[in-house]
């Protein structure tokens, strides 16, 4: 799974750690963006203004 | 990834369930994603692996979320790692000693399940019992110097202890730099005991015995995790066991989850925190009691029956903190700015 099987055992470990860190603050900052453009939207609605 | 539509829609459900838990109290990756991960017929490295990749990828982003609302203490989660690390390896080798003696088995499940039960009753019951509020707002650093009827009883015997040197905290509290490292080192040697990651014992540790603010407990402590979990993974994964295909659509629901979770720390009242808590692992010590019952007896149902307990459990409790803090958004004080 991408490309990365035949690199050795640390470095295979080191990519895949990489990968998962990487999905995470991509996802933290997609999420964070959309949290700002549609926060507002949704607290107003929760708060029922 | 050879993996249905159906199946990584279930997964990224399942990974906002568990990365608000995870958000919210810091705790809950081993407890919840292994055992359905197992369920789901993977074998225990990958379960186990994959698990611990999801975990710390998800304790990256709450602590993101948790160090934007000001509730993370980098000094104090370092120190607590050089101690918990510390507590770990002697753990493990009370572990390899009780093996030798052919008790380490029935030692450590009745430990895991009394310490769980335990620290569910007590917390709840404090909690319930005080009636004093103790909601934080948001704004954690604007008015974290806790005073002293806000610091438990044993934290402010802790703090008493002025052996130097002296470490300042976040929530404007002091404390010996040798009572921080002996009380990392306690819950990192119950942690290396029980094989757990131990969010469940270090966030009520950091409360009760340091005396750090709830949701700075919550915060530092999955500072702490994001090392653990990043180790765990890297040594997993040399061994195959973490499957991309499995954390992906894991992380991709538990980072809006944790964001969930994170948020909800600075919005609901820190009592409800410690009631949700509580009644958490009250739940969890049952899933484990039934299960380690069905281990012992080899009843495949019991076992079942514990994952449904534990997932249940979650769902409820995860229920429960997303409608708390929809009401209190509704509340006519004015709530939050942290709730993005």
């Amino acid at each position: 799974m991408f490309g990365i099987e035949s690199l050795s055992g640390p470095a295979y470990a080191s990519v895949l750690v990489g990968i998962v860190l990487v999905e995470a603050l991509l996802l933290y900052v997609g999420y964070g963006a959309l949290t700002r453009v549609a926060g507002p939207s949704v607290k107003d609605a929760i708060r029922g203004d | 990834m050879g993996m249905s539509i159906g199946m990584i829609a279930l997964f990224v459900g399942f990974g906002l369930l568990v990365g608000i838990l995870f958000g919210f109290f810091g705790m809950g990756g081993s407890f919840l994603v292994t055992p359905a991960l197992l369920i789901f017929g993977y074998e225990s490295t990958v379960a186990v692996g994959s698990g611990m990749a999801f975990v710390f990828g998800t304790s990256v982003i709450a602590t993101l979320k948790h160090r934007d609302l000001g509730q993370v203490d980098y000094k104090l989660g370092v120190l607590m790692i050089v101690g918990t690390a510390t507590g770990i390896e002697v753990g493990k080798e009370i572990v390899v000693h009780l093996q030798e003696i052919g008790l380490a088995g029935s030692i450590i499940s009745v430990v895991y399940v009394l310490l769980l039960g335990g620290i569910g009753a007590f917390v709840t019951y404090e909690a319930l019992g005080d009636g004093s509020g103790g909601g934080l707002e948001p704004d954690v650093e604007a008015d974290a110097d806790a005073d002293d009827t806000e610091i438990p009883e044993v934290a402010q015997k802790i703090q008493s202890y002025r052996v130097p040197p002296m470490i300042e905290l976040r929530g404007g509290i002091t404390v010996s730099l040798w009572m921080i490292l002996l009380v990392a080192f306690a819950t990192g040697l119950l942690s290396g005991f029980l094989g757990v990651g131990g969010g469940f014992i270090r966030m009520p540790a950091l409360f009760y015995l340091i005396g750090v603010p709830v949701p700075i407990a919550v915060g530092t402590d999955l500072f702490e995790i994001i090392f653990s979990g990043g180790i765990g993974s890297f040594l997993y994964a040399m061994e195959g066991g973490v499957n991309l295909g499995i954390v992906a659509p894991l992380l991709a629901g538990s980072a809006l989850g944790a964001r969930v979770g994170s948020a909800a720390t600075s919005i609901v009242d820190e009592d409800e925190i410690k009631v949700y808590f509580g009644v958490m692992l009250l739940l969890g010590s049952i899933a484990v009691a039934i299960q380690e019952v069905g281990n012992a007896f080899d009843v495949e149902v019991l076992r079942t029956v514990s994952v449904v307990v534990i997932l249940g459990a979650a769902l409820l409790v995860a229920g429960a903190v997303v409608y708390s803090s929809v009401e209190s958004l509704r509340a006519p004080t004015p709530a939050s700015s942290a709730a993005d």
